[in-house]
């Protein structure tokens, strides 16, 4: 392990003085659950000169609703809080399905959205949600603040478009279209506790009194080096009446936007069919949420 | 895991004394300032020196010499380094100790009062919920800030409250058994 020092800025102005001096690639880190980044420095898997704690940083902290604005989720407020939340639990059922799977309640405890987003793993359980919700990362820095679209986000396997110099702020998700239902479901060989073989987070919005798709958003994790939308397969749904057979074609559809590896926790092709059937009972989930079972 | 103790590993586990001196040699080679931390710890207020790099648990147990709490995975996975932090269930493995500044922790040393076990310890006595008890303090733990939130959970709340703490001894029945008897006032 490379030693490091500690910093627990108390505003984002001091925070900026700490990035300012930043001088290459993942110098300063942020720090918020410690469940990825402590392990990872202690296995010289990231080696920051500078560890920075961004929790007493109130901004971070920020958990609120703004009607017509959308949900606001600081970088830092764990999973526990943010799937307790009364706007997650009835407006984003897929956003707290996946804090509630981020590792164990002790993790939830401490973990973070934000953590989860930054640690930028291609499993991360909160991004593909996020990103079926169209929501967007907020990026700050001595230089200023940009907003980017969480699915351009990620660049491959824990990275991430934040320059040396940047830390993100927190993610904006907009308001769910009337009509509409997300939910997200991992595959992994036990109960609880492990890291997802594959998991789908699907969206779709109904017009008004029908089962027509009006707009799906499909977005798959663990399956490419970032979490991919399965374009091809929310092409099938969208403009058609849901029908069963409709959900079974763009369960296939999904497939296309698959690029997985084989690795310990399963193989190409058995990824290819679980990206088939957790698309097809993500479909059916949202369906069911929107009382028009197929 | 300290830096020290990593080296020392690294250099064939040489044994404890090698291993301080490397300690002392890295602090004074690398002029690390030990940061103040303070917190309170099972109602105690208590104000110790670490290194930046040090966890909660190794700050716990080698500065506070509160060993009740074990490492097992040092990464996450095992909970049996499990404390209450705030209210709340941690790993102190994946907890920096300077992160503690101003918190609140209890460890299984502050479960029982006044002499009296905890009903959650009374009961893993009674139900033997435990064999070698290495795991035990992380699942009283977890269990504790559990039932202080949901006094009254169903089998399969208890189940999911205790999935990040792993046990090979017992087969999780009895560990169950025990947190559903307290729950059930029985204990």
């Amino acid at each position: 392990m490379k030693p490091f020092s500690y910093v627990a800025p108390k505003s984002l102005q001091e925070a900026f003085q700490v990035l300012a001096k930043a001088s290459g690639a993942g110098q300063v880190r942020a720090l918020v659950g410690g469940t990825d980044l402590i392990d990872q420095v202690r296995q010289n898997r990231r080696t920051p000169s500078v560890v920075m704690d961004v929790k007493r940083i109130p901004e971070m902290m920020r958990l609120d609703w703004i009607p017509g604005e959308g949900l606001h989720i600081g970088a830092a407020v764990p999973c526990t809080d943010t799937a307790a939340f009364p706007t997650v639990t009835e407006l984003y059922p897929s956003i707290q399905e996946s804090c509630g799977l981020v590792g164990s309640t002790q993790i939830q405890n401490r973990a973070s959205i934000g953590g989860n987003v930054c640690n930028s793993a291609p499993s991360a359980d909160t991004v593909p949600p996020l990103i079926s919700y169209s929501a967007r990362a907020v990026i700050i820095g001595p230089r200023g603040r940009r907003e980017v679209p969480l699915e351009t986000f990620f660049t491959g396997p824990g990275q991430n478009v934040l320059a040396p110099d940047e830390i993100l702020l927190e993610t904006i998700v907009p308001p769910p279209p009337p009509n509409s239902s997300g939910h997200y479901l991992r595959f992994i060989p036990r109960n609880e506790m492990d890291i997802a073989v594959v998991g789908i987070a699907s969206m779709i919005v109904l017009a008004p009194r029908s089962s027509q798709c009006t707009q799906a958003r499909i977005v798959l994790a663990s399956v490419a080096p970032t979490p991919v939308r399965a374009r091809a397969a929310e092409a099938v749904l969208e403009g058609k009446t849901i029908t069963a057979a409709l959900i079974q074609q763009a369960g296939e559809a999904a497939v296309e936007a698959a690029k997985p590896i084989t690795d310990v926790r399963g193989t190409i092709e058995y990824r290819k069919e679980l990206v088939k059937v957790l698309t097809r009972r993500t479909l059916g989930l949202c369906m069911d949420s929107l009382g028009r079972k197929v | 895991m300290s830096l020290a103790k990593e080296r020392g590993q690294e250099n064939g586990r040489k044994g404890f004394f090698i291993n301080l001196l490397i300690n002392r040699a890295i602090e004074l080679e690398e002029k690390v300032p030990k940061i103040a931390v303070s917190f309170t710890i099972n109602g105690e207020p208590k104000e110790i020196l670490v290194q930046p790099w040090q966890t909660l648990l190794d700050a716990m147990r080698d500065e506070l010499l509160l060993t009740g709490t074990k490492e097992g995975c040092g990464n996450g996975n095992c909970g049996a380094c499990t404390v209450i932090l705030n209210g709340r269930a941690i790993n102190s493995c994946c907890m920096l100790a300077v992160e503690a500044e101003g918190q609140k922790i209890i460890t299984v040393e502050g479960l029982a009062t006044n002499g009296k076990l905890d009903p959650l310890q009374q009961a893993f006595i009674s139900h033997g919920a435990l064999q070698c008890g290495f795991c035990t303090p992380g699942f009283l733990m977890s269990a504790r800030a559990f039932l202080n939130v949901n006094p009254h959970p169903s089998e399969h709340e208890i189940r999911l409250a205790i999935a990040g703490n792993l046990c090979r001894c017992t087969g999780y029945d009895k560990i169950v058994r025990a947190i559903q008897a307290v729950a059930q006032g029985e204990a």
